[in-house]
């Protein structure tokens, strides 16, 4: 589905342009990877004997596949509360540069705060790489409601994938599950790569992956952010390296 | 038990949710809105918040298929790490697809688990 051209008219209404934001999750191929993402968070939670209201409350607040995914990994092996919000805090560090990045592109002079908390909770990789692709091709003046709407398309999605994960997880294969949670770190881990830009984002990228299994050898607790800080600050080490 | 007390299940998890999962996730978000602001976007500060972020994902990346979930813990980690690196190799060969990279990643997995029975 093609979007109207900027000068269209039929950007005027507020309405139309959050129904163009919605259609616009069937443009991505990454919304099908989402989808069966979803598929298996919604088993996972069946299989940790979570309810049903409780996955789908995760999908619609936490909106973040391995912050769920570490969530229900770390209380179905026993962790504590602490524990738990530890290793999500950690791995939602990420959504933070995100943001920053998203928002200029969605800002007018005369935007508030409160109008752009919305579209923060939206941005998770999916919404965040979608944005690059689908926002120079919106007026600016009719983005946030824009991403608005591809949010809520996108969440939408993801509750009713969640539901019948849930639903299917008595029924689903064994092997079915584990192809759905492979998804999750290839996923992630191509659409990652396919933003590296910098010399120093793929730098950041290979040696993330190769220091983590280093330091979860000595089992602290906090190992991602051990290796995400010292793999990224050398990172950007070789950034200021290459520029003198 | 009715049917409505099976739907929402217990509150205590409900708590727990919010509070080991909604919040320690969410503040990053809202701390972009309010930080962020200020920042200029070609500031050098972001590219080390930036490649931190990136280094963080491929640690959570790397603890999903170190220390797996679920019915991904009954795939041998040789297959797991094998399945990772094709589609890696896939997806550099295809001219970057991620469909391609994903789809090829998860063959070999699926495949390789049928074989050993």
């Amino acid at each position: 589905m093609a979007l109207p051209a900027l000068d269209s008219p039929r950007w005027q209404g507020t309405a139309s342009a959050f129904l163009y934001g919605m259609r616009s999750v069937t443009t991505t191929i990454l919304t099908a990877v989402l989808f069966a993402t979803y598929v298996g968070i919604g088993a996972l939670a069946h299989d940790t004997h979570f309810s049903l209201f409780w996955a789908l409350l995760s999908t619609a607040l936490i909106w973040a596949g391995p912050a769920q995914i570490i969530l229900l990994a770390a209380l179905g092996s026993g962790a504590t509360v602490i524990q738990a919000a530890l290793a999500v805090g950690v791995s939602g560090i990420r959504l933070f540069p995100m943001v920053v990045s998203v928002l200029p592109m969605l800002r007018t002079p005369e935007t508030r705060k409160r109008q752009l908390i919305l579209p923060s909770h939206f941005i998770a990789v999916t919404l965040w790489v979608e944005c690059f692709c689908l926002l120079p091709m919106v007026p600016r003046d009719r983005r946030i409601v824009f991403v608005n709407g591809l949010g809520t398309g996108l969440v939408v999605i993801c509750l009713t994938a969640t539901w019948i994960g849930y639903h299917l997880a008595a029924n689903l294969p064994p092997l079915f599950g584990a192809a759905i949670l492979l998804l999750t770190p290839l996923a992630f881990l191509l659409s990652t790569a396919r933003n590296c830009k910098q010399p120093a984002d793929v730098v950041a990228l290979v040696l993330g992956l190769a220091l983590f299994p280093v330091v979860s050898w000595f089992d602290t607790g906090v190992d991602i952010l051990i290796s995400g800080i010292s793999a990224g600050t050398i990172a950007y080490g070789v950034h200021r390296w290459r520029r003198r | 038990m009715s049917d409505l007390q099976a739907f929402i299940g217990d509150w205590h998890a409900l708590i727990i949710l919010v509070l080991a999962g909604f919040l320690p996730n969410e503040v990053w978000r809202m701390l972009g809105l309010w930080l962020g602001g200020g920042i200029d976007e070609e500031a050098d500060i972001l590219v080390w918040v930036r490649a931190v972020a990136t280094a963080i994902l491929a640690g959570v990346i790397a603890q999903i298929l170190v220390h797996p979930p679920g019915a991904l813990a009954t795939v041998p980690s040789p297959l797991r790490y094998g399945s990772v690196l094709f589609g890696v190799l896939v997806f550099l060969g295809f001219k970057r697809s991620i469909f391609a990279g994903v789809a090829c990643g998860e063959l070999m997995m699926v495949g390789g688990k049928y074989w050993m029975g």
